[in-house]
């Protein structure tokens, strides 16, 4: 079952950044790729449970504040220890100037 | 002592009493830095990384042409002492910062220089990677962190060698042979994952056998010169990279989450910095680990008005740390609270005490 939810207006993430979206009890991170696409991961990270909203956006991957891990956000991949359990991803899709996810 | 002959302090094993639960992640307090700013300061760049790692292997390869050319003379010795320092110290400092993948944009350059350095600091690239990790996540909390180069009450003479390598120099060595037999200790099985076990086994490998074989072309030349240029210097040129590092955390708050009271940051001399890799900014490394060596110096101006003041010099430092170890020495209670030391401006340290141990399995 599809639950498309607006999450942010484009414009309020920098290309090549990401920002931390809760709803309810439950934290994401969403992503602007380097060529203006937009991704959705869960916001923690799957090594330590530290939120992703602090680590840096290098090209298609994100690094994790804690430990450095990395993963590509785009399919969740984990990259580089110590991240060794893949990110969950969601679906996206841009109306109007917004950011909607799939959570589900 | 206790019953079971456990002194009555703390327990600094990794599955012993003391190794019970610790802070979360999100407890530990970090200065509060401006997004923008923050990625600036994350941002990684070759180019300062390949001036500093060629700086460095070029250093390395002429001392070392140097050590040739001077040996049997007296000129020799004044070359190994360079050359030691340039092998063992800065690649003891250079090893730490590829582990955390920070030093270069290009990923390959990164992995291939943490090989390089890992192997020429005598340490196992994987189970050192997990080491460290724990590190970060635990810093200097007793029975979790297994990088406390100084637990308390710390024995004068350990504390002498563990500064010229003479200590750690030979566990590394031990624990490559015990890597190599594929036998991890049980301190070991706590942190490194299954997933890296083999790999840390045959890193061990290719170490022992490139140590090997410098001994045995030592022996088929009948020279000390093959183990003077490879292997030897991790051990007669890591002091100053040990003497520096001494500084880190020795002396200070145990079991705290906030790394303006457990670490040290100090203001030192260029060539310092060098062959350290800036680590003497070690709030900063350890508040923001994803920031590169290259720009601690800006980290620090952006947080210092939140931290106790730098130390202002080297000696300075051990003026404080070398009185506070040997006090522990008769009193393990006793460290140097930073605390009262924080700037009136600055952020309150959190309240945090940490939970009650449980001892583990
Ligand atoms: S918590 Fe993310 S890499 Fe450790």
């Amino acid at each position: 079952m599809t639950n498309w939810t607006r999450a942010c207006a484009c414009d309020d993430i920098e290309t090549e950044d990401h920002i931390r979206y809760d709803n309810s009890d439950r934290t994401f991170a969403i992503y602007r790729s380097p060529e203006d696409e937009f991704y959705c991961t869960d916001g923690l990270c799957t090594h330590e449970e530290v939120h992703l909203e602090d680590g840096l956006v290098i090209d298609h991957l994100i690094e994790c504040p804690m430990h450095n891990g990395q993963f590509d956000y785009r399919t969740g991949e984990a990259k580089r220890s110590p991240v060794c359990v893949n990110l969950k991803t969601y679906p996206v899709k841009v109306e109007g100037g917004d950011v909607f996810i799939d959570i589900g | 002592m206790t019953k079971d002959n456990t002194p009555p302090w703390r327990d600094y094993s990794l599955t012993g009493r003391d190794s019970g639960p610790s802070f979360a992640p999100k407890q530990w307090y970090s200065t509060p830095v401006p997004r923008k700013r923050m990625k600036e300061l994350m941002k990684r760049r070759d180019v300062p990384a390949l001036i500093d790692y060629g700086i460095w292997l070029g250093l390395v390869l002429a001392t070392g042409a140097l050590v040739v050319l001077t040996w049997g003379t007296w000129w020799a010795v004044p070359s190994i002492i360079l050359y030691g320092v340039f092998y063992g110290s800065c690649a003891d400092s250079r090893w730490h910062e590829c582990c955390h993948g920070t030093v270069f944009k290009t990923p390959w350059l990164n992995t291939a220089a943490y090989q390089l350095a890992s192997f020429m600091s005598l340490k196992n690239p994987y189970l050192w990677r997990w080491s460290h990790t724990r590190h970060h996540t635990d810093t200097v909390i007793v029975g979790k962190d297994p990088e406390i180069a100084f637990p308390r009450p710390p024995y004068p003479l350990n504390i002498l060698w563990n500064m010229l390598h003479l200590q750690s120099g030979w566990n590394e060595l031990k624990k490559m042979f015990w890597l190599a037999a594929g036998r991890l200790t049980k301190d070991q099985k706590t942190f490194l994952i299954e997933a890296d076990r083999s790999k840390a086994f045959w890193a061990s490998r290719v170490h022992l056998a490139i140590l090997a074989m410098t001994f045995v072309l030592a022996m088929v030349l009948q020279s000390w010169l093959p183990i003077v240029l490879i292997g030897g210097p991790t051990f007669y040129g890591s002091w100053l990279h040990h003497l520096l590092a001494s500084l880190q955390h020795a002396g200070l708050a145990e079991d705290v989450p906030d790394h303006r009271l457990n670490s040290r940051t100090v203001y030192m001399n260029r060539f310092f910095r060098f062959v350290y890799s800036n680590m003497n900014y070690h709030v900063e490394h350890h508040m923001y680990p994803m920031v590169p060596f290259y720009n601690l110096p800006a980290l620090h101006e952006e947080i210092k008005g939140d931290c106790p003041p730098a130390y202002p010099g080297t000696l300075a430092a051990f003026r404080e740390m070398l009185p506070a170890i040997l006090i522990q020495r008769r009193d393990p209670f006793y460290f140097v609270d930073r605390k009262p030391l924080l700037p009136e401006a600055a952020n309150p340290s959190p309240e945090y005490t940490r939970p009650t141990a449980i001892a583990a399995e």
